[in-house]
Order: structure tokens, then sequence, then C-alpha cells
């Protein structure tokens, strides 16, 4: 009985699925995430399969490699699934009820998160001065294969999944304010497991990103 | 335990502060508040979808003749005439009528629940559909015209503004179908948490009316489909302001991914334009036979079926693409299969009519206008779902005609079955019944004289979209058919007026509604017309299912699904 959601007005509904209304909500939102970000992949596997050459990893870009920044970038991706465990790890403490250890696991994935969309406008600003955009400078698509299409799909893809960084940073700001001023109990700590999953989502969308715009 | 104590404390405390008007009626977070909104919202949008069917009509039956008070219809803004009849008709009048209007106002007097989820979300879903809808009436006034390249926007015609014109109208669009997309998606996110988390006890899922399994299945659909069409017109944004080139060929991009995209959303989307009407159809039908729902299980399982071989059918729309043919035939089988469920609906709806006690009121007649009009609508589209066929037939006024059948024929008349079936209960006052029947009768006659003829065009090789049929030799002969379309499309929007009339006065003049003028079952006829705030004074307790009519040994020839059965007290 005690799983029972109650309703404004102290009214009890038939459970459908035993989670709260706002946790169903995330899920069902992230569903449409994946469809999105599947959109935007779905187009650059048939751009890019649909054309002859393709940059690629580990080749000098004179030779048509890759002028995308890959070293940098996996030290971004290694900061940004860091945030998902300092993000575990506060869910972990107001479980518990430990108020200090939420704060300080807030404050940490926040920076985190922070610091990964600092380093992925610092290479955007690099990858522009070299010439790299969705039109790219003539002397890089002399080399780049298809570089005005590499650099469209780059940036759009890349640039969503910022936005959605950026989103998920300023609403775990509000979930820090939150937590600092004792809203979150061991009881009731919603809002941090809901902004969690978003969080993990974006991560994971990351290492999918990663792996097919620079890995492979 | 102490729940079911909470359950039976009443909820009237709970709301008992007033609210200022404009939280009340403006800025209200009332689920049935907001239906209504997106009611009057969208019939207004229906009527200027109209007024550019009539103007484009014009253009087709006296091309270059002057129209009387308006002018001649220039070529440029023909197109953008076409394109934006189906954008509004599609995105912002039945779309929103069936989900915006039913969805808000039905599930949860339907589920007994006292809102939605997510109120203050809803709210943002219709304020945010109203800007979409200002920034696409916007386009129509902008330098260059509105979008000319049809509610499709087929690239790279829609990615050159220089193709059709319009630069900035072209953008707006865009913007406006994303504001729509976020709209749809936060109302699709509370209806699935609204159906999955906050149905009153008893409220079995295979208790739950047709009408709230449609919404919900739809908001699944839509809850899938529209992040694609919000990444491919943002991928289609960028091609025009960034210079991107996803879509323009001479830089490497493809144009046949648009077509990919736009129609993995687009064959889904026509699904949810269809479903709720299939579920709101199921109700009145039952309602007006007084007669259990025929195969109810089956009902829910054909709605699922159809669900999910809409996504696998899109292929169909590019028989024409140059696709392979082996691929061609897997998307011919696959359409071919959506066949089975919708027969299935539709020797239900006639099952539970056999034999019944009908009772011919004005929903129940708009009801079986859509089971014959739909089965034209969907026999047409077997024709097109074989591609040798749709070889011939792609892209002429055969495909209007199929449309028009399934969209107005279909869609349109279970909106207006529901319009005259909930208006008692949205406003507490009836609509007149014999002007709804002259409504209806005037209407399902002059739609079938300005849509069938198409049929016949559309095999005489008629083009869509053309601006004049009458430069082609070979269409001269069908120019007074065209003539004849045109003059009944007029008298067809000019015979909508008895119900504009109608609805209006009945909202003020109205015999007054008591709680179940139409002697239905469903939880949102056991409360006062208009329902109060908090919808039930008590949370309902469901004993049963929704289709409980002419029950042998029964009092009544109706049972509410919240009435205990007798004996048990």
């Amino acid at each position: 009985m005690n799983e029972a959601i109650t309703l404004p007005g102290g009214v009890t509904a038939e459970p459908g699925m035993r989670i709260y209304n706002q946790k169903l909500g995330m899920w069902i939102f992230l569903a449409s995430e994946v469809m999105f970000f599947t959109g935007l992949i779905g187009a650059y596997i048939i751009l890019r399969f649909g054309t002859t050459a393709w940059a690629l990893p580990g080749v000098p870009l004179e030779e048509g490699g890759t002028p995308l920044a890959i070293n940098l970038t996996a030290f971004n991706t290694f900061m940004l699934i860091c945030s998902s465990v300092t993000m575990v790890k506060a869910f972990a403490a107001i479980e518990h009820g430990d108020q200090k250890g939420l704060r300080r696991y807030l404050v940490a994935t926040v920076l985190l998160g922070a610091a990964f969309v600092g380093i992925q406008v610092v290479e955007y600003i690099a990858l522009a001065h070299e010439g790299f955009l969705p039109r790219c400078s003539e002397e890089l698509a002399a080399v780049v294969p298809n570089c005005d299409l590499f650099g469209s799909t780059f940036y759009t893809m890349t640039g969503f999944h910022g936005t959605h960084v950026s989103i998920g940073v300023l609403c775990m700001i509000w979930v820090t304010v939150k937590a600092f001023r004792g809203k979150y109990t061991k009881e009731n700590h919603g809002g941090v497991e809901v902004i969690g999953l978003y969080w993990h989502f974006v991560d994971l969308v990351w290492i999918m990103l990663f792996t097919i715009v620079y890995l492979i | 335990m102490a729940t079911a104590a909470a359950a039976a404390a009443p909820l009237a405390d709970a709301h008992h502060e007033e609210l200022s008007f404009i939280r009340k009626y403006i800025f209200s977070t009332d689920h049935k508040i907001i239906g209504i909104q997106f009611l009057f919202a969208s019939l207004a949008f229906l009527v200027l979808g109209g007024v550019l069917a009539i103007l484009l009509r014009w253009q087709l039956g006296f091309p270059g003749e002057e129209l009387p008070g308006v002018g001649t219809v220039a070529p440029k803004f023909y197109n953008s005439l076409v394109t934006m009849h189906g954008t509004f008709m599609v995105f912002f009048a039945v779309m929103p009528l069936l989900v915006g209007v039913y969805a808000n106002y039905l599930i949860p007097l339907k589920i007994g629940a006292p809102d939605m989820a997510f109120p203050r979300l809803n709210m943002l879903s219709f304020w945010m559909f109203i800007q979409s809808g200002i920034v696409m009436t916007a386009s129509l006034f902008v330098e260059g015209g509105a979008a000319g390249s049809g509610w499709t926007a087929y690239a790279p015609l829609s990615a050159v503004p220089q193709y059709t014109g319009a630069s900035l109208g072209q953008q707006l669009w865009i913007l406006s179908i994303v504001l729509f997309g976020a709209s749809s998606l936060l109302g699709s996110v509370n209806y699935i948490t609204t159906v999955i988390n906050m149905r009153a006890p008893g409220m079995t899922l295979f208790r739950m009316p047709l009408s709230v399994w449609a919404l919900f299945i739809t908001a699944i659909i839509a809850l899938l489909a529209i992040p694609i069409i919000a990444a491919a017109v943002i991928m289609l944004f960028f091609d025009l302001t960034l210079g991107t080139t996803f879509f323009l060929p001479a830089d490497g991009g493809q144009p046949l991914l648009w077509q990919h995209l736009f129609w993995f959303f687009g064959h889904p989307e026509v699904y949810i334009l269809i479903l709720p009407a299939m579920g709101i159809i199921s109700d009145v039908i039952a309602n007006g036979s007084r007669k259990p729902v025929f195969g109810y299980h089956s009902m829910v399982l054909a709605i699922i079926a159809i669900a999910f071989l809409g996504w696998i059918t899109w292929g169909h729309h590019m028989f024409q693409s140059g696709m392979n043919p082996l691929l061609g035939t897997s998307f011919m089988i696959s359409t071919m299969a959506i066949a089975v469920p919708s027969a299935i609906k539709v020797f239900n709806w006639l099952g539970t009519m056999w034999r019944g006690n009908i009772r011919f009121h004005t929903p129940m007649l708009w009801a079986i206008g859509f089971v014959s009009l739909f089965t034209v609508g969907g026999l047409s589209g077997i024709f097109m779902a074989s591609n040798a066929v749709d070889i011939f037939i792609h892209d002429t006024y055969f495909i209007v005609a199929h449309i028009h059948y399934v969209l107005f024929g279909g869609s349109l008349m279970a909106i207006f079955a529901a319009v005259y079936f909930w208006f008692p209960k949205m406003f507490g006052r009836m609509m007149s019944e014999t002007w709804g029947k002259i409504h209806f009768v005037l209407t399902f006659i002059f739609y079938n004289l300005t849509f069938f003829p198409m049929h016949i065009l559309g095999m005489a090789g008629h083009m869509r979209r053309i601006y004049d049929p009458t430069q082609y030799e070979f269409l001269q002969p069908y120019q007074p058919m065209n003539r004849f379309i045109t003059i009944s499309a007029i008298l067809l929007f000019v015979v909508q007026l008895p119900f504009i009339v109608n609805f209006f006065w009945s909202l003020f003049r109205g015999k007054k509604a008591d709680i179940n003028p139409w002697q239905d079952n469903g939880l949102e006829w056991t409360v006062p017309s208009p329902p109060p705030h908090g919808n039930f004074a008590m949370t309902p307790t469901v004993y049963r299912g929704p289709y409980e009519f002419s029950v042998p040994g029964a009092e009544a020839d109706y049972m509410p699904q919240s009435v205990p059965p007798s004996g048990s007290q």
C-alpha cells in the first residue's frame, strides 16, 4: 500500500507502474530524445556512406585525415563519464540522508559538466580557426574529403549534444541550490533522481557520438 | 491502510480556492479548460485551412479568372496556398482537434483522475501551440510569401530559396513546426504518464474506453515520431541559414535523405491523425447502437498493430524515388498488411451496429459517415500500396482523393461526432439535434461531390499541385469536372455555417444538458456538466468495462462503469 501514488487532494490512484509521475515522465521524455538523436545520427550514417571518401582518424591531415582533436576530446569524454560517477555518488548520498555528500557531489557534477562544455567551445574555436566549418576553407576542403558534409554533420550532432549538456548544467545548478537549502531528504529526493536520469542519458549519447564521429 | 482513508476523503475541499479569471480561463492548468482552449483555437485554424482550400480550388476550377472580391490567384501564391492548406489542416486543425482537444479533455475524465499528471506542462503545451500557430499564420504575410514547397517540404525545393521564391516564409514554417513539435511532445509525455499512472481503482487497462486506448497509443506514436521531423526540419533550417549541406546534392548532400526522414515521421503521423478518430467513433457507435463494442480486445490489438506497422511502411511514399524493387516490394507487403487490422476495426464497427437498437442521434450519424467514408479511403489506399499501380497514380488527384477520404471523410467526421457528443459535457448545454442532422446530411452530400470525382481526374492523369490544368491538352476535356469540384467545394464550405451558428448559439442558448444526456457508461457522464475543477468529488471505483449496454436482466439499457454491481451492497 505504501507505494500507492497520492494525487493532489490526498487521493490515491490505481498505480500503473510503481514509480512516481516525474520519474516516469522523464523516462518517456528520454524515449523521444533517443529518437531525436537517432534522426541526427541516422542522417550522418546515410550521408557518410553515400559518399566515396570520409576523413579517417589515425591518418595525417594531408592524406585525408580528420581535423578533429581526438586526444583533447577523449579527455573531455573521460570528464563527462566522471560526472556521471559523481551524479551517482550524489544520489547514493541523499538516499542515506547524507546532506553534505549530496552537496559536495552535486557541485562536482556541475563543475565537470561546465568544464565539458567549456572544452567543447575551445575545440570549436580552434577548429573554426583552422577553417573547419559547415563550409570549409579552401585549403581544408582540398585535403579533407567531403569537408562541407563532415562539418555539417559534426557541428549539428555535437552542437545539439552540447546544448543538452548546457541545459543539464543549468538544471543541475538549480538542483544544487535546492540541495544547499536543504530541500532534499532521505525520503524525498525525486528531483535528484530525475535530473540524474537525464544526466546519464546525455553522457550515454556522448559516448556514442564520440565513437562514431571521432573514432571510426 | 492510510491510503484507503485518503481515497474516501472528498476531493472538493482541496479545490475550493477561487481562481482569478486569468488563471481560470486563460493561463489555466485545468485539463478541461485547456481542452476547450484547444477546441476554439483549432476550429479557427480549420476555418483558415478551409478558406485557403477555396482559394486554390478557385484557381483550378476557373484558372486565371477573378474571384469576386479577392482577385486572381498568382502562380507563386498558388504554391503557398497548397502548402499552407496542407500544413494548417494537418498540424493546426485535425491533429490538435483530435489530440489537443480530446486527449486533454477525455483522458483524465474517462480514467477517473482529477487532472493530468503534469498540469503546468499541459498549459505550456497549449501556449506553445498558440505560438507556433501565430508564427505559421504570420508567415502568410512576410516578404516573399509563405512557404511554397508543399506540406512535405521536399528538398532541395525547400532548401534553396530561389526555387520557390519564399525565403523567410520557409524559415518561419520550420520554426513553427519545431514549436508545434515541442508542444506535441509535452502533451504526449503528459498523456502517457497520466494513462499509466493515474487510473482510478478498478480501471484496468482492458476496462479503458477505446477512445482512451487510441489516444494513449497515439501519444506513443507522436512521442517517437515528432523528434524525427524536428531533427529533419532543423537540418533543413541549417541548410537555409548556416550553410550546411544536408539536402543539397551539389555539395554532397542527399535530397532522398529528406524524404526518408520526412516519411519516417510522416507515415506514423498519418496514424496520429486517424487512430484517435477510430477510438472516438468506437465509443459513439457503441452508445448509438446500445450494444457492447464487438470484439473489444481485437479492437485494442488492432490499434496496437496499426501503430506498429505504421513504422515500417514509410517507403510506400517513395516508390517513385528509384529504390530497389525488392525493397519496394517489402514496403508494399508491410503496407498491405495494415489492411488487416483496419478491416478488423471496420467489421467490428459493423458487428457492433448489427441488430442493434440504433439511436440515430447526430454523433451517431457522423460515426456512420466515418465508417462508410473511411472504408472508401482505405480501399483506395490499397491501390497505391501496390507499387506497380502507384507508379501510375503517384502525384495525381487519385492521391488527393484518397487523403481527403481518410482525413476529411475519416478524421474530420469523427471530430464532428466528438464535438456533438461531448459538447453537453464541455459546456453544460445541448447542441441543436435538428441543425446537427442538417449539417451532417449536407456535408455528406457535398463532401462526396467534391472528392469522389477526384478519383476520376487522377485516373486521367491530372497531376497534383499544378497551377493551371488547362495548359495540358489531355486535361482540357476534364475542365468541366474541375469546375464541378470547385463549385461543390464552395458549397461544402458554405454548409459548415449551420455548424458554426449551432455551436455558438448552443453555447449560450442551448437546452440545458443533464449529467448523462446520451445515457452512456463512461466516467465523464457521472459528474456534473460541465465538471468542476478536480473532476470527481470522490475518486470513483470502476467495476466493469465501458460498453455494458443492453445487459439482459438489467433495469436500464446502460450500466455506468462506476455503479456497483447490484447485490454487492
